[in-house]
């Protein structure tokens, strides 16, 4: 049987942590490269730079590409021939992600009661996400979520004759309320189905797919398709400030539902669309 | 595009020239606060305390920065969104406040206060935490330290990229841009 260390986990997340916040992915430096070139708005055109330049010089300078470094969201598969030694898996997760919020100078934005509104000061709790897998992996995927676009995000318990129609209204009207707030071009994860976690989970887990990778089902792809499309036709361009990038990826997953529903969950991330993956 | 070279503190006269969609680098002092710091604010003025900081004619910047690495002065300090400080904005406008520096749109009864006060928003590039970093070339926690990254604090800034978003006559970019491109 596989054995993992506790030690090896702590310091695998807060490296991790680290990384997301200080390089993005080359799927969205390669997209928003794109939306530059594409750009037809000057002001839109001379943010797509500024964003461009600021990743060069976080890179440079090894400090956070955007001071908000986010609540930690983690999606962990846990092989369940795996055997952890010497502790808690979840104490560990949480240890490396205040590990690395402290040690690579990162931002703690987490309070520690919704009401009170007291900082925790190192950035815990994260919001982790178990799945039993076969197998004797452990693989961890982490978010960290910046709360400007978190917070233009939106449910709703759709009814089965609202359809596809209504699920296109609902992705539709939630971008145009909320990108010129959430740091547009923004990533847009759909849920759909399922029950209302179920939505909300598969439109955050969505966000970490890569952009050019469509959803399999080919009525889902369409559906992606017409979204993106449809958005940028909202003129909102980044920043709000007019233009035709306004989204660089709409990402649906589907699951099966109740007959009675219809749910429909919209997770917005910026640009900054940070995150990373390893399996140990 | 032209470049409009603003130093602060800005008097009304020189924010009424500012006009909506104008290109701007802003050195001097400047002032960060965000949610818990406007909470305390409005607070204290309630309970007839005065501001940790005379803003008359200053400009407020939305922004809760990174700690700074060894070597540095401040971690990353790109805008936060404006829009949750909108219920806090027009008490401050109403003690002097010049305009604030942020991202996102801001509320009818902002804009309002904004023209009743001559005062001026700025929109930055939000995300851009690394790049606005290096415009800051002094800190100084003024107030409410316990707050940590929303304590205020006193910077100093130079050349600190910015659009006039929404100008002293309520001119609004979010509302004027988006029409030419939208489809």
């Amino acid at each position: 049987m596989k054995t993992i260390q506790i030690k090896k986990i702590i310091d695998t997340v807060a490296e991790m942590c680290i990384e997301a916040n200080t390089f993005l992915s080359e799927d969205m430096l390669d997209s928003l490269r794109t939306a530059e070139a594409s750009e037809e708005s000057e002001n839109g055109k001379e943010i797509l730079k500024t964003m461009l330049d600021n990743f060069e010089v976080a890179k440079r300078k090894g400090i956070p590409i955007c001071q908000d470094t986010g609540m930690v969201v983690m999606f962990v598969s846990f092989g369940q021939d795996l055997m952890i030694d010497d502790g808690s898996l979840e104490d560990a997760l949480q240890t490396g992600v205040a590990k690395g919020y402290e040690e690579g100078y990162l931002r703690k934005s987490v309070v520690a009661d919704p009401f009170i509104r007291t900082n925790t000061n190192n950035n815990t709790p994260a919001v982790i996400h178990y799945k039993v897998v076969p197998g004797d992996q452990l693989k961890i995927k982490i978010l960290p979520k910046g709360f400007g676009s978190e917070n233009t995000s939106a449910l709703k318990m759709l009814k089965p004759s609202d359809g596809m129609a209504g699920v296109r209204d609902f992705v539709i009207k939630t971008v145009e309320a909320g990108s010129p707030n959430a740091c547009a071009p923004i990533v847009v994860g759909v849920g759909v189905g399922g029950t209302m976690e179920k939505a909300a989970l598969m439109a955050k887990e969505a966000l970490g797919r890569p952009l050019w990778m469509h959803n399999p089902l080919d009525h889902v792809a369409a559906l992606e398709d017409y979204l993106l499309e449809a958005c940028n036709d909202l003129g909102i361009g980044p920043m709000g400030l007019g233009g035709v990038n306004t989204v660089l990826g709409v990402n649906v997953d589907v699951f099966p539902t109740h007959i009675a529903g219809l749910p429909v969950a919209v997770n917005i991330t910026c640009y900054v669309n940070r995150h990373v993956e390893r399996e140990l | 595009m032209p470049i409009i070279n603003i130093k602060t503190p800005i008097n009304k006269v020189e924010r009424k020239k500012l006009k909506a969609g104008d290109h701007v680098r802003i050195s001097g002092t400047i002032y960060t606060g965000r949610d818990a710091a406007h909470k305390r604010m409005i607070e204290a003025l309630k309970k007839g305390f005065p501001l940790p900081v005379d803003f008359t004619d200053q400009l407020i910047y939305y922004m809760g920065p990174c700690p700074a690495k060894p070597g540095e002065i401040i971690g990353s300090a790109g805008p936060t969104t404006s829009g949750r400080m909108d219920v806090y904005t027009p008490t401050l406008l109403e003690t002097g406040l010049g305009g604030m520096m942020g991202k996102g749109n801001r509320s009818e009864k902002v804009i309002n206060s904004m023209m009743n006060h001559n005062a001026v928003y700025f929109g930055c590039v939000g995300g851009a935490g690394a790049l606005l970093q290096s415009c800051i070339k002094s800190v100084e926690i003024l107030a409410y330290e316990d707050l940590g990254t929303e304590a205020i604090r006193k910077i100093e800034v130079e050349n600190f990229p910015a659009i006039v978003v929404i100008d002293t006559q309520g001119n609004n970019l979010y509302e004027t841009e988006r029409k030419k491109y939208s489809k």
